[in-house]
């Protein structure tokens, strides 16, 4: 059986990033697996900017952000595999790939680093009633479709949810001659950017409709229309709301789940409400060696942020690597009121650099409200937030300096709160 | 001049077709859709049904028995996949107790075998996550679970290969008995045949009450569905009824023969044959329903929802058979539930009618078997490995939910009755019928149909010519 230091699932942003941090830990021998035939993963449809203000301090498309990194590796000794699917991991990290040229593949690696992103909720989750007609996409496939095939999935458009690739598309699809009627959005605020909200809608006067959602979908060959509807506080329809918007097309933007597939067949912990893999300070899963990175692990809203935690995943793969990884103390990090979810989910203070970045994101809007970081039922940190909102990662920093002189630390807890 | 045409390219179309085509006859089926197995065919349990609850003696009895005792070497013989998984049939209440033993004993007066009356404690072990309010169940073992694309299209394949003709697009739209044939006018231009099987579906009672005094009366009812993702595919071994009720079977949840879940269907009679649409209402009584069965439905796993439609006879069976004052045309009407179970059963039976009453000698070319579509999914990995040796577009992913191959799709392009359209790749490979829908691979669907079917990517539809995906190039519309 073939051998390597590193697998890397995916060569998005999350692959690509973890890849070279692994690298210039020393790590040569890593085989990146990447599914399409190039490198860059869904940047590669992202053809607007926005992309790489933290990292490169510029604006960059998707596919110029991807760029920099494929250059850099092109570099390396790193192992690139295109076209090559992965249909197993196992346990004791044996990766299994399939490939038109290098056939079936079999690989054991020290270290293997989920990276594989995520996919679009489709329709049939949301069971929204009707027929089932053509002209119903999910916003990545119009991406596709417009970025990438050169080709238009329709002229009169209606999106349902206010996530950002539906947000990006109703400026595309407006750019590229389709009259976008508007954005239906079930919950109160948009999960979107605000940014997005502002140059993607505001900009082109295409209505963004809070509170309402789409009941009913009419055409059975191709979409005719939807029906509106207003809904209530808890999202249920309100009788008489109803409003019939004629379209061709309706675009989904309802939510990404997060890849993980593969995970859950190497036995990789999955955690309920990220629906990635459950991870420590060094992005490790539930099977030591075992690493994820990027939107398999929770979704992201800037490729920033990704690239960040991608390189933190490679630093640690590559610890691992070296066998420099010593047993330590685990302590959880607790969700309490006000937080949806942390990235990574427990740690050991024991190993921390100065300092432990963790994301998060919170249940709902909350204006003005105090950001609270308990160790041992002590209060550590009290910050005011102007605004949370759930579209929008938190991040906040762990420092070394709240652990260094506590005898024990046996709970580490993050909420909100009013005062 | 043709010997036989059938009306409808559904599941019970198919086995006629399929069944005629050892004969030495000219045989044509007539589909107004743009594949076969377009409607009821496509949207229903997939469950192969033991018998009990058939009423004794009827039509629907014998042929359920008969098909559901054939089916297994059946499938094997035309590569469909089928799992004898058994069915267990839920009681909730001691009051309702003597309905489940008057069904145990009508199914042993039907002939069904194996058939056990279970207590809450056996059910459960069977079953753990079913609803611990059960109170009995009836296990039958012989129920199973069929992929109904699969069996109608192996058997379509086999027919057009033995030289049946199939018109796709053909709308009939009128029909006469002339002096020893039948005159059918379609779209598509006049066919003449000296006999006619009536496959209809829901409109079979429009056919036959053109040529035959008989009357019939088929009123559509209604079946909603919720699919999920094969992550839950194993929630229940068997599939899991309640006691049956005046609308038929009432809402069962069955793994499928690919490995989701499956929960439905709603029955409720509607006026519009054309109405195929998911309702709120629907869905919501479906999940229901279901709850009373399980435990827990797993919601967040929901992949799809769908409707089709039953041929409801207000006689209640089936209808099967030459019509008596119109000698040549024979009936395959009112086929409901179970109809998919004694689809093959009622093909042997039609075409043994027919063949007679033409004195049709057999071929002695017949090909009497299909070995499908290879299914890369399930390969073993030292099968994978071989099958990408041999052809390289094996190791081309496609749809990555269920793991199809470019040389999967290819080859359901250009099978017999090769696919046209995203949903009749679907039907034969699978590939868009994952977790994701199609999202991913929908795009690459419509580019590889357009390349081997030499076709403009913006004619390339999901069914039928009216429901193409793109409407033009970027920066094209006005």
């Amino acid at each position: 059986m073939d051998k390597t230091k590193i697998a890397i699932i995916g060569g998005g942003p999350a692959g690509l990033a973890a890849a070279l941090a692994a690298y210039k830990q020393g790590i040569e021998d890593i085989i990146i697996f990447e599914r399409e035939g190039i490198l860059g993963g869904i940047l590669n449809q992202c053809i607007h900017n926005g992309f790489g203000l933290h990292t490169f301090k510029e604006e960059l498309t998707g596919p110029e952000y991807a760029h920099r990194y494929i250059e850099e590796i092109s570099k390396t000794s790193i192992q690139v595999f295109l076209d090559t699917m992965v249909i197993d991991i196992t346990t004791d990290r044996i990766v299994y790939a399939i490939s038109p040229t290098k056939g079936f593949i079999q690989v054991q690696a020290d270290a293997v680093i989920l990276a594989m992103g995520c996919r679009e909720r489709p329709r049939g989750a949301l069971n929204i009633p009707g027929f089932r007609p053509a002209g119903i996409y999910s916003a990545g496939t119009a991406q596709r479709y417009v970025n990438m095939e050169g080709f238009m999935p329709g002229k009169e458009v209606v999106i349902l949810g206010s996530g950002d690739i539906g947000l990006i598309m109703a400026r595309r699809m407006t750019l590229e001659g389709a009259h976008v009627k508007m954005v239906c959005e079930i919950l109160p605020y948009s999960g979107g950017l605000k940014r997005n909200i502002v140059q993607c809608l505001d900009d082109f006067n295409i209505p963004l409709k809070l509170s309402h959602t789409i009941t009913k979908i009419h055409g059975k060959f191709r979409v005719e229309g939807v029906t509106v509807q207003h809904v209530d506080a808890q999202r249920n329809p309100i009788p008489g709301s109803e409003e019939f918007v004629s379209c061709d097309t309706v675009l989904l933007s309802v939510g990404l789940i997060p890849e993980n597939e593969l995970s859950r067949k190497a036995g990789v912990l999955i955690h309920p409400v990220t629906q990635g893999p459950r991870v420590n300070h060094r992005f490790e899963t539930s099977i030591p060696g075992v690493f994820a990175c990027g939107n398999v692990l929770h979704v992201h809203d800037l490729v920033d942020w990704v690239s960040e935690e991608a390189v933190h995943t490679g630093n640690a793969a590559a610890t691992f690597v070296k066998g420099l990884v010593e047993d330590a103390k685990k302590v959880s990090i607790l969700t309490q009121e006000g937080i949806r979810y942390t990235v990574p989910q427990s740690f050991s203070p024991s190993q921390m650099e100065k300092f432990l970045t963790v994301r998060f994101r919170v249940n709902e809007v909350y204006r003005d409200y105090y950001l609270n970081v308990y160790v041992n039922n002590e209060r550590v940190l009290h910050q005011k937030k102007r605004i949370l909102a759930p579209g929008e990662m938190e991040t906040v920093l762990l420092l070394k300096q709240w652990f260094v002189d506590k005898e024990s630390i046996d709970a580490v807890s993050i909420s909100l709160s009013k005062e | 001049m043709f010997d036989v045409l059938i009306i409808g390219g559904g599941v019970i179309g198919c086995s006629v077709a399929n069944q005629l085509s050892q004969y030495q006859l000219k045989v044509g089926v007539i589909e107004r859709s743009s594949d076969v197995c377009e409607l009821t065919s496509k949207a229903n349990s997939g469950i192969v049904h033991s018998g009990v609850d058939a009423k004794v003696g009827s039509k629907k009895a014998y042929f359920n028995l008969l098909g559901n005792k054939m089916m297994a070497s059946f499938c094997k013989q035309y590569g469909v996949p089928f799992h004898q998984n058994g069915s267990l049939i839920l009681c909730f209440s001691e009051s309702d107790y003597p309905r489940l033993e008057i069904l145990y004993r009508q199914g042993l007066e039907n002939g069904v075998q194996g058939l056990r009356l279970l207590s809450k404690e056996e059910v459960l072990q069977l079953e753990p996550n079913l609803n611990p309010n059960l109170f009995a169940a009836l296990h039958a073992p012989t129920g199973g679970i069929v992929d109904p694309f699969k069996l109608t299209l192996m058997q379509a394949e086999v027919a057009k290969t033995n030289g049946v003709e199939f018109f796709l697009n053909t709308t009939l739209l009128h029909l006469a008995k002339k002096d020893h044939y039948y005159q059918l006018e379609t779209n598509l231009g006049v066919f003449q045949s000296k006999t006619v099987v009536n496959c209809a579906g829901i409109y079979a009672d429009y056919w036959n009450n053109q040529v035959s005094n008989r009357k019939l009366s088929i009123t559509p009812r209604k079946g909603e569905y919720c699919l999920f993702d094969k992550q839950v595919g194993n929630l229940v071994k068997h599939t899991v009824f309640q006691l049956p009720n005046e609308f038929g079977k009432g809402v069962v949840v069955t793994p499928t023969a690919e490995g989701n879940l499956l929960i439905g269907p709603t029955a409720y009679d509607i006026e519009d044959k054309e109405d195929i649409a998911t309702t709120k209402e629907g869905i919501a009584y479906v999940v229901q329903k279901a709850k009373e069965s399980i435990k827990e439905v797993p919601m967040s796993f929901v992949i799809t929802a769908f409707a089709g439609l039953r041929a409801t006879e207000k006689g209640g069976d089936f209808i099967i058979g030459e019509a008596e004052d119109s000698a040549g045309f024979f009936n395959a009407a009112g086929i409901e539930s179970p109809g998919l179970t004694a689809a093959p059963a009622i093909g042997i039976h039609l075409a043994n009618l027919i063949s007679e009453k033409l004195k049709a000698p057999k071929k002695s070319n017949y090909i009497d078997h299909n070995n499908g579509i290879v299914d890369f999914d399930k390969a073993s990995n030292e099968e994978k490995k071989a099958l990408i040796d041999q052809n390289h577009e094996y190791g081309q992913i496609v749809c990555r939910c269920e793991l199809i191959t470019l040389a999967q799709i290819k080859e359901a392009i250009h099978r017999p009755l090769g696919a046209t359209t995203l949903d009749a790749i679907k039907r034969r490979t699978r590939a868009g019928s994952g977790r994701c829908q199609g999202g991913f691979c929908a795009p690459r669907i419509v580019e590889i149909l357009s390349k081997e079917l030499k076709k403009d990517p913006r004619e390339i539809a999901k069914f039928g010519d009216k429901s193409t995906f793109l409407i033009g190039l970027d920066k094209e519309l006005e």
